[in-house]
């Protein structure tokens, strides 16, 4: 790989992007392209997200569990396991069809520690408010947390409240943490994923982020598409206890909620994890006729869309169709299906079988997707 | 959805793959035009199912990897002028010019807007008489009708605070360029359907006779490459070379005769410069000068930026189809979609972002390892 | 290039002085200029780009395009035997969502 310096000269121009590896935490062996300034991709989720903390955050916080980057920290604490998340909701516009910010934050934090077997027991959440917010709009969103606390069946324990001057703050922001514990028969994480495992996606994809785009101006759908935004929790301890009689647990290897970047950049990430391959079936995957839709008119992929009420599991070969069915009978998995698997060949790569019978490639994504003309 | 997914049904997908096979009797290369067809080929490794005679070269018909760095670069001085709002299609977001793109100026704070028609223009300028709004048309003749009718309502409506940058380029010189470069392998051609769509395809005749190469107007999904394929290497085999319609579900001959008339009510035939080509005469739309108050270039004082081209780039080789991307030293190692060199890694639609994005990357300079992993993986259950 | 979504034009009315349609594309509804095709009528089929309809689609056209790509199989008589083994190996099981409105 040629330096900084030989990339400079043969590039030419002085272009903001190009900077050497400056090295506060200590020195870096490859040269790297920076970005002098965050720029909205940075939290699109892909490939630019894991740069920033690849090269910005990791390096400064680098311990074992940070180290393991899974959706939440499994933490032993004497004989108790304990799953520790924490999570930032940004999302503009704050109501929108399915949901809200609030409902966002205690489902995606529940979520983040339900992907590795927990029980959710605790959330705090702590906020900054815009000036100029409306009280009611506020009062609808604690409301709603309300609610989508009680389903999920955890408890608000502690929080927080700021508030920043009009023009700092987009309406409100919520922070969260959540605790839960792992039971000790419980394993799940991204690098227990096998050759041979099943792929099971529990719904259709891509439900939450197109209705956030069809809210945003000039991309306004009628009708038919809502957010996705639930709990999965109770799902997840369906899953768990498909082997009633054997009481067996180990079952499920890996879980992950496909939330930005969408299902592709989440598959792509556990194979990078686990060093496995994976392959899946376009034609396997449950999209709804609207985002479908919705997709094909901005040239968009449902693949890189987000979700926020979906789980990736996958699962040993011979508890695959049980498990399946047992996801079939619980609300948030009626549309469940297995996609893919694992495999051993091409470790860290994703592959797919297209519609037509090709196979390509499915990468992470770069940024954020934009609607496009060509 | 209808007249969308039954042409991409596999089925028929392997027999008309089949049919080809069996009407190739030497090795042929094609051109698709189009960068949506390219797109469509790489993301349904469509050049994979074909016979290894048949070879796909990728054509220039990408509009953001073909406007100028100077175009891009004074679409970005107007976008850091405080009182604009400058819109642009997603696709040119983060096209790099000299000194960053337009993500980096909007994290500046500039008012960049994404819009997915030019219409919105017209809410926006209305919505914000005291902004200067700056529309960044760019594209082929599809997208011109689109484009003309905002400056045409422009002027109706007075609007005279909106205006457009206007980068409009044109197919048929650019074949014609392809075909007079010496070195060129292409000998039939996929034309471009939605182009057509807009222009119909009474000008290609010429150029299929005078070069005689078959044009096949071709639409974008699977089936409909495929056939498109089928068609041309059946003219190549029998020696013909004429025009010929795949697409005729969505076009004819004269095209759209309401959008051409206001095209040429509001554009003018001028030369253009084709990023990584160079100028070609008569290539281009400009805006007539009836319309200068609302031609953002004459507007605004964006003289005088002297871009810089990486000398590395080889994308006027890949947009003639003289050379493929992993042909290209810097292509997936210093050259990524991440960090693009040149025209053909900036855009989506550009044959060497397809190529990345779809994994082709794996082995520069010839062997694809994934190529050869699918070979085995079906000869496997071929023979079971 | 031209990224153009075929969609069904469910009503059509006008606004700022141009002729607009409501066009649906799968499942969700959108508006599309029609002032390219002024003879469209509800219930017909337009090609859209950027907003606005470029096309009519032909439909009879569209039929005989198709039934002769379907036609192409018969000569061929091909059979796509890689298609099923891989599907009964990897036990993949597609499932058809209706559109909107059916329960999660």
């Amino acid at each position: 790989m040629p330096t900084a310096d030989e990339i400079s000269k043969i590039l030419g121009a002085s272009g903001p992007d190009i900077v050497p590896a400056s090295a506060p935490f200590g020195s870096c062996p490859l040269p790297i392209f920076d970005h002098k300034r965050i720029v909205l991709g940075h939290g699109s989720g892909g490939k630019l997200t894991a740069d920033l903390i690849e090269k910005v955050f990791l390096p400064a916080f680098r311990n074992p569990t940070l180290d393991k980057m899974d959706d939440q920290a499994v933490l032993k604490i004497g004989n108790l396991r304990l799953a520790f998340t924490t999570d930032s909701f940004v999302v503009t516009p704050i109501f929108f069809p399915g949901g809200d910010i609030g409902r966002l934050a205690i489902h995606g934090t529940v979520n983040d520690l339900a992907m590795s077997g927990a029980r959710p027991l605790y959330l705090s959440a702590a906020f900054i408010l815009e000036e100029g917010l409306a009280v009611d709009d506020l009062r609808r969103v604690v409301e709603s947390m309300r609610a989508a606390a009680a389903e999920a069946g955890v408890q608000l324990v502690t929080g927080d409240t700021k508030v920043v001057n009009r023009g700092k703050g987009d309406q409100i922001f919520i922070t969260t943490t959540g605790i839960g514990i792992i039971e000790n028969d419980v394993n799940i994480s991204a690098d227990q994923a096998r050759p041979g495992d099943k792929i099971i996606l529990s719904g259709t994809i891509g439900d939450h982020g197109m209705t956030i785009m069809s809210q945003r101006e000039g991309l306004e759908f009628e009708g038919a598409i809502e957010s996705d935004c639930a709990s999965l929790n109770e799902l997840v301890i369906t899953m768990l206890s498909t082997s009633a009689s054997t009481q067996r647990r180990d079952f499920i290897h890996t879980m992950r909620d496909p939330t930005r970047g969408g299902v592709a950049t989440t598959l792509n990430e556990l194979a990078k994890r686990a060093n496995v391959g994976i392959v899946i079936d376009q034609r396997s995957i449950p999209v709804r006729e609207s985002v479908k839709g919705a997709c094909e008119v901005l040239g968009l992929d449902p693949l890189y869309v987000a979700n926020e009420g979906k789980l990736l599991a996958f699962v040993v070969p011979e508890m695959a169709d049980d498990v399946l069915d047992r996801m079939r009978q619980h609300p948030l998995g009626s549309n469940a299906a297995i996609i893919g698997e694992v495999v051993d060949t091409h470790p860290g790569m994703v592959l797919m079988k297209t519609e037509i019978g090709g196979t390509r490639v499915l990468d992470v994504m770069f940024g954020e997707q934009l609607p496009r003309i060509c | 959805m209808k007249y969308l997914d039954e042409y991409r049904d596999g089925k028929i997908a392997a027999q008309i793959v089949d049919q080809i096979r069996r009407t190739l009797t030497r090795p042929w290369v094609v051109m698709e035009v189009c960068g949506g067809q390219t797109h469509s080929i790489v993301k349904n490794g469509i050049d994979y199912l074909l016979p290894a005679g048949v070879e796909l070269v990728h054509g220039p018909g990408c509009p953001v990897c073909v406007t100028p760095l100077e175009m891009i670069d004074k679409a970005h001085a107007i976008a850091r002028l405080p009182n604009v709002i400058f819109c642009s299609f997603g696709d040119m977001l983060r096209v790099p010019g000299s000194d960053g793109d337009l993500f980096t100026i909007k994290s500046l704070g500039g008012d960049v807007r994404v819009v997915y028609s030019p219409l919105e223009c017209l809410k926006i300028a209305r919505a914000n008489p005291q902004k200067q709004v700056v529309f960044f048309a760019i594209g082929f003749e599809t997208t011109a009708p689109a484009n003309a009718m905002l400056v045409w309502r422009a002027r109706e409506e007075s609007l005279n605070n909106l205006s457009l940058l206007v980068s409009h380029v044109l197919v048929p010189p650019a074949l014609e360029a392809i075909l007079d470069a010496p070195g060129n392998r292409v000998q039939g051609f996929l034309g471009p359907g939605h182009v057509c769509a807009v222009m119909g395809y009474r000008e290609y005749d010429p150029i299929s006779a005078r070069y005689h190469v078959p044009i096949v107007i071709t639409g974008f999904e699977p089936l409909d490459i495929l056939q498109g394929t089928l068609m041309t290497i059946q003219q190549l085999e029998s020696g013909r070379a004429t025009v010929e319609n795949q697409y005729s579900r969505i076009l004819d001959r004269e095209g759209n005769r309401a959008a051409q008339k206001l095209i040429a009510s509001v554009f003018k035939v001028g030369d253009r410069k084709w990023r990584g080509i160079g100028t070609i005469p008569m290539s281009g739309y400009h805006l007539r000068d009836e319309f200068s108050r609302h031609d953002a270039e004459k507007l605004f004082d964006v003289a005088g930026i002297a871009p810089l081209e990486p000398e590395i780039c080889i994308s006027g080789q890949i947009l003639r189809g003289l050379k493929k991307p992993h042909d290209c030293p810097a292509f997936a190692t210093l050259c990524t979609p991440q960090r693009p060199l040149g025209a053909t890694m900036v855009s989506a639609e550009g044959a060497c972002a397809a190529y990345y994005t779809y994994g082709r990357h794996l082995s520069p300079h010839g062997f694809d390892p994934l190529h050869q992993a699918i070979r085995e993986t079906e000869n496997v259950h071929a023979n079971r | 290039m031209c990224l153009a979504i075929p969609g069904k034009v469910l009503s059509t009315f006008d606004q700022h002085g141009l002729r607009m349609a409501k066009v649906q594309f799968g499942g969700v509804v959108r508006e599309a200029c029609l002032e390219y095709v002024p003879e469209v009528q509800a219930g017909e089929y337009v090609l859209v780009h950027v907003g606005f309809a470029l096309s009519r689609i032909d439909e009879a056209e569209a039929e005989r395009t198709y039934q002769a790509l379907r036609e192409l199989g018969q000569l061929t008589e091909l059979e796509t035997p890689v298609d099923d083994e891989l599907d009964e190996r990897a036990q993949f099981v597609p499932v058809k969502i209706d559109p909107g409105g059916d329960g999660r």
